[in-house]
């Protein structure tokens, strides 16, 4: 009774909390091995050092504009595209296999491609994060479209609405929650994969300096940093629910 | 059948001879410029993989202005198929449908349709809903907004002016969706089943706030249902199908007194016509079902 009273979040914490005092008290026992993981007082004591030392707020500006410019970008191309392929169906029929097997495969072994052609540069980041964003947002656009139920398209069509008012009013805000699924889920492969490919080129934000760090055998610093990457990850997606919820105030 | 007071029309068809059917086009034919909706011999025919079905075949009826018509047949008559038909959101079928001496070539302004399905829209309020229609055709939003409230009253909902769908009962939202349609003040209303997913009492409750909106506008209207109260309840007229080739059996006509109000389900007089129109329907229905016992069978055994 007295547990279902606590706020949720408040309980991840405190299991989190748990968790993190029981390795503290194991590495200091010397039953983890503290060269493979560091001490979670050591990682938090270093975010300190991280933002003097390593300028991480920089760094986060600039992985932060990467992933702006790759997460527009795909927001903008994948619905634009998933819309096309729902208008011409020869076309969906041609290349919607492809786009499924392009969001499967790990796009990111194909940097040394992207990096002949853009070279060693913010460019290479973007593209890449913008091409592994790109096959969700396609396909969850187009299942969106796909999706829409038959009466609601019968309203639009018993008011002799025209396409583009039938697109507008009816199609597209009905086909809004899984087209954001569809953004949710490119943004998370954007992101992976461009933090993923400063850190293969060492270049950029924070994927350089998870890269400079580990090099360095810094492991709190390291694992400091990745801590911060999933909490700017949780405050990315906590945004984008907001903006879902705004689109779409009752589901 | 006249003890019931019930009475049969001249517009068998299928099963009636050629002088019948004359009869029921000549009756078509004079009376076309007090009729609302008239069908003149309409047939629609799908392809499927099993050859060519005939999902309704040769239908003819003509529907007077204000009148409150229902047509009530077993599952695969073509009731939904007319219905789409009337709203012309299918072509491709012989004969003609038409609205105030207007052949219907496709959604008619005329006529407004209430779905079978759930089709409020889920992101709009109940407001939004409503002035649907209004804001299509253009009209500032205070004048919609104003038109739409009065709809809202009409079918019950004032103060779900703001609620959203997902917050309503289905009831609710099947009477938003009537609203919906009667903002744009249709002249012919059409409704397909619109009562099917609620339980019967609020079936029942939402009959009666239908007979009362259409007792006030004088709307023409045709009731696709396959309940047999619903349509007793509501109608001037009750249209029975046969089960497919979905034809017109017969045509019933409802004599309980107008105004009516909810009790009247409770009368000897309804009762009867209940028990008869069952009659007509319980050999369509026998074969409705055996039929798709044995599709299922073939299906399975395929």
């Amino acid at each position: 009774m007295f547990l279902t009273r606590i706020p949720p979040i408040a309980f991840g914490l405190a299991t989190l909390g748990l968790v993190l005092g029981a390795v503290e008290i194991l590495l200091r026992l010397q039953i983890l091995n503290q060269f493979v993981i560091p001490l979670p007082s050591a990682v938090f004591g270093s975010f300190g050092r991280l933002f003097s030392e390593e300028e991480l707020a920089r760094r986060l500006l600039l992985t932060g504009a990467e992933a702006l410019t790759a997460s527009v970008l795909v927001a903008i191309v994948g619905i634009g595209l998933g819309m096309l392929l729902y208008r011409f169906r020869t076309l969906r029929l041609a290349t919607e296999p492809w786009v499924a097997a392009v969001a499967a495969a790990p796009i990111v072994l194909a940097y040394p491609l992207f990096l002949v052609i853009f070279g060693r540069s913010a460019a290479t980041i973007v593209a890449m994060g913008f091409v592994a964003g790109l096959g969700p947002v396609i396909l969850k656009t187009l299942e969106g479209l796909n999706g829409v139920r038959k009466s609601l398209i019968n309203v639009g069509r018993s008011y002799n609405l025209t396409p583009a008012q039938q697109f507008r009013m009816i199609l597209l805000p009905a086909a809004v929650p899984t087209i954001f699924v569809g953004v949710r889920l490119g943004l998370i492969f954007a992101l992976i994969n461009l933090i993923g490919v400063e850190f293969l080129i060492n270049f950029g934000g924070l994927g350089q300096l998870i890269n400079d760090l580990a090099e360095r055998y810094d492991l709190p610093g390291m694992f400091a940093t990745i801590i911060f990457v999933i909490l700017v990850s949780v405050v990315i997606f906590a945004g984008l629910e907001r903006m879902e919820r705004w689109f779409r105030p009752v589901q | 059948m006249q003890a019931t007071g019930a009475a049969m029309t001249g517009e068998t068809q299928g099963d009636g001879t050629e002088m019948a059917a004359s009869t029921a086009r000549l009756r078509l034919a004079s009376s076309q410029t007090t009729n609302d909706l008239v069908l003149d011999d309409v047939t629609m025919r799908f392809q499927t993989r099993e050859g060519t079905i005939t999902a309704v075949d040769r239908v003819s009826l003509s529907i007077e202005r204000g009148e409150f018509v229902s047509i009530i047949g077993p599952s695969g008559c073509g009731k939904s198929t007319l219905f789409n038909i009337l709203g012309g959101l299918v072509s491709g079928y012989d004969g003609t449908v038409s609205v105030a001496g207007e052949t219907v070539s496709g959604p008619h302004p005329a006529i407004g349709m209430v779905f079978q399905e759930e089709s409020t829209f889920p992101w709009r309020t109940v407001i939004d809903n409503v002035a649907f229609p209004l804001e299509v055709k253009g009209v500032a939003k205070a004048q919609r907004y104003a038109t739409a409230r009065k709809f809202i009253d009409m079918v019950g909902l004032a103060g779900f002016e703001q609620r959203y769908p997902a917050e309503l009962s289905g009831g609710m939202r099947q009477r938003v969706a009537i609203a919906r349609t009667l903002v744009f003040e249709p002249k012919i209303l059409l409704m397909d089943e619109p009562f099917a997913a609620l339980d019967e009492q609020t079936r029942l409750l939402l009959g009666d706030k239908v007979l009362n909106i259409q007792q006030d506008l004088k709307q023409t209207t045709l009731l696709i249902t396959h309940n047999i109260t619903e349509a007793v309840q509501l109608s001037d007229r009750v249209v029975i199908m046969s089960f497919r080739p979905g034809k017109v059996k017969r045509i019933v006509d409802i004599r309980l007194p107008r105004p009516r109000r909810g009790d009247v389900v409770g009368s000897d007089a309804f009762g009867r016509y209940v028990a008869e129109i069952w009659n007509d329907l319980r050999e369509e229905a026998s074969r409705g079902m055996a039929e798709s016992e044995k599709g299922a069978l073939g299906r399975a055994e395929r």
